[in-house]
């Protein structure tokens, strides 16, 4: 509908049609919210999930072992069933703190919405050569691996044959994978730190099954070559990932790429005056998944990076019943308020800000350990008060852990401060 | 390399989830399987640990021409898991294959591919792109 102003209104405008939008959409229009628009600058809906064509997705909402297209087209499907509009090949340009989006796209041009509730779902971006700073020329032959990956999978076209990877996130050693099964040589992983950075299972069955050789503690010092990639130049790291001179190795390649983590994309939270945190680079969020901006809420890889897309469709399901509930006028705005504090060994823990009023059964903490820690407890404290250890038997930086509490032990006391510490095992 | 019947035990990560185990697989003669495995936090661990040292299988995903859709790959998968020795003779028939859209998800691609009782199926649909199929035929006009 269109207000006096010529403004189009909606209840909520989801921005981002990846798996995280997909998701909160639906679940704000199961929940009682009226016209839902989807924002997506991509041809289709779907998101990273559309290049990603290795199984493994869906165990856990499923129960199936899902390719990332099938994950999507089941979401994809949804939303059509539920007629929720969708505006594809669309930027937004700037989002405001009330809730007023300037869009633009070929077929609208230019426009102004406003929206009830407005839920952040852009996802991240691959860190890219310049992040990392790598000395040396700069041919062509330098990707960042979910780069490669669309190029691939979705365009068909094989981006080198003599491949170097640097860094080991879930992309990179999909990616390595894909090259070899397409014919292109991956010469080495190498790994930054003393331990891959993806899961497990992708060190296994990407690298392991084709005998491709992860170097740990190794970086790229230079790249070499004029036009195209020639080579690179590798060297060992301390332990504070710096190089050590002296052990440089070339390598003959035609290609770079590089998987060197994920950045939650906050372009327009920033602009909109969302207030971020340092440590995920993401909206800080209460249990509502709403943010420090009334009416707008946030969800998925924008928030902070995850590892499984079950836990970002988790995620993003809370973040639509709150926008449905906060345009229905049901969620509460006032009463106690608890923050998270990451304590010794834990890098963050989403959500920072817990509003017990609007606490269902039970509230679950994501979050991320500094270091490799074996035989340890997570030990989870309401101010000074113990109020849960969980046993583990590996924990790294590259596993999100999740905590699932009763929302009972929250309610029945007032507490401040929710603390998380990693203890070792005898301490 | 030692067959797995000499070697005592054998440390493989489970990749049958995100947990990704590290488990431990022995020779028992006691155990109706032949095998003990340990270090799995779950039943399907076990499962896998015997198959990965007797019969080790993998899904294969990968992509196929398409003509006449948004893009130019469809993607594939084998809608169950193959002998892992076959996954490279696999991807030979499979990239001489060459679709045409519309292909609906879950069609079959290649029926009972290199004699394994698996279909290779279609892991989306893909509409009929009208701009890409008249750039085409201006190109080869």
């Amino acid at each position: 509908m269109k207000g006096s102003d010529g403004v189009k209104g909606y209840d909520v405008a989801v921005i981002g049609g990846g798996p995280a939008g997909l998701a909160a959409a639906i679940e704000s229009k199961k929940h009682g919210a009226g016209s839902i628009c989807v924002i997506e600058r991509d041809r289709e809906l779907g998101g990273i999930l559309q290049q990603c064509i290795h199984n493994g997705f869906g165990l856990h909402i499923f129960k199936e072992d899902l390719t990332g297209p099938e994950y999507a087209e089941r979401f994809i499907d949804e939303l059509k069933e539920l007629e929720i509009t969708c505006k594809l090949d669309t930027m937004v340009l700037e989002l405001s703190a009330d809730r007023h989006m300037d869009i633009i796209n070929t077929y609208d041009g230019f426009m102004r919405i406003k929206a009830e509730a407005i839920i952040l779902a852009m996802g991240c971006r691959e860190r890219t050569r310049g992040a990392i700073n790598i000395p040396g020329t700069r041919p062509a032959g330098v990707f960042t691996a979910g780069t490669a990956q669309r190029f691939i999978n979705m365009e068909g076209c094989l981006v080198g044959r003599k491949i170097v990877m640097l860094g080991t996130g879930d992309i990179g050693l999909i990616m390595a994978r894909r090259l070899t099964l397409e014919g292109a040589e991956v010469k080495v992983v190498l790994a930054r730190r003393g331990y891959p950075g993806g899961l497990m299972r992708n060190v296994a069955q990407c690298l392991y099954d084709y005998n491709i050789p992860l170097l740990l503690h190794h970086t790229v010092v230079k790249i070499m070559g004029k036009e195209r990639v020639t080579g690179v130049l590798i060297a060992r790291t301390d332990e504070e990932r710096k190089p050590i001179p002296g052990t440089e190795e070339l390598y003959d390649c035609d290609t770079l790429l590089l998987s060197v983590g994920l950045i939650p994309e906050n372009e327009l939270s920033r602009e909109a005056g969302v207030k971020l945190d340092p440590v995920t680079g993401g909206p800080v969020v209460d249990e509502s998944m709403g943010t420090s901006i009334r009416g707008i809420f946030a969800c998925g890889n924008v928030v902070h990076v995850h590892d499984l897309v079950d836990y970002v469709t988790d995620e993003s399901r809370r973040a639509g019943r709150s926008a449905a509930k906060f345009v229905q006028k049901s969620l509460k705005e006032e009463g106690l308020l608890i923050k998270t504090k990451p304590g010794d060994g834990i890098r963050y823990i989403v959500p920072n800000l817990i509003r017990v009023d609007n606490l269902d059964d039970t509230l679950e903490l994501f979050m991320r350990v500094s270091e490799i820690y074996r035989n340890a407890r997570l030990m989870v404290k309401a101010d000074d008060v113990v109020i849960r250890k969980v046993k583990k038997m590996q924990m790294a930086p590259g596993e999100m852990e999740r905590i699932r509490l009763d929302s009972k032990i929250l309610k029945d006391r007032e507490v401040s401060v929710l603390s998380v510490k990693v203890e070792k095992e005898g301490t | 390399m030692r067959s797995e019947s000499e070697s005592k035990a054998k440390e493989i990560i489970c990749i049958i989830c995100p947990v990704g185990c590290r488990i431990i697989v022995k020779r028992d003669k006691n155990s109706s399987s032949g095998y003990s495995v340990s270090g799995n936090e779950c039943k399907k661990g076990e499962a896998y640990g015997i198959e990965e040292l007797t019969n080790p299988t993998r899904v294969l995903t990968t992509t196929v021409k398409i003509e006449g859709a948004l893009y130019n790959r469809l993607p594939v998968r084998t809608d169950g898991a193959i002998p892992k020795d076959k996954i490279f003779a696999c991807m030979k028939v499979i990239n001489r294959i060459e679709v045409k859209a519309p292909v609906k998800v879950g069609k079959v691609i290649i029926e009972n591919i290199l004699d394994t009782g698996i279909h290779l199926i279609a892991s989306r649909s893909m509409l009929r792109s009208m701009l890409r199929s008249m750039l085409r035929s201006i190109k080869a006009s």
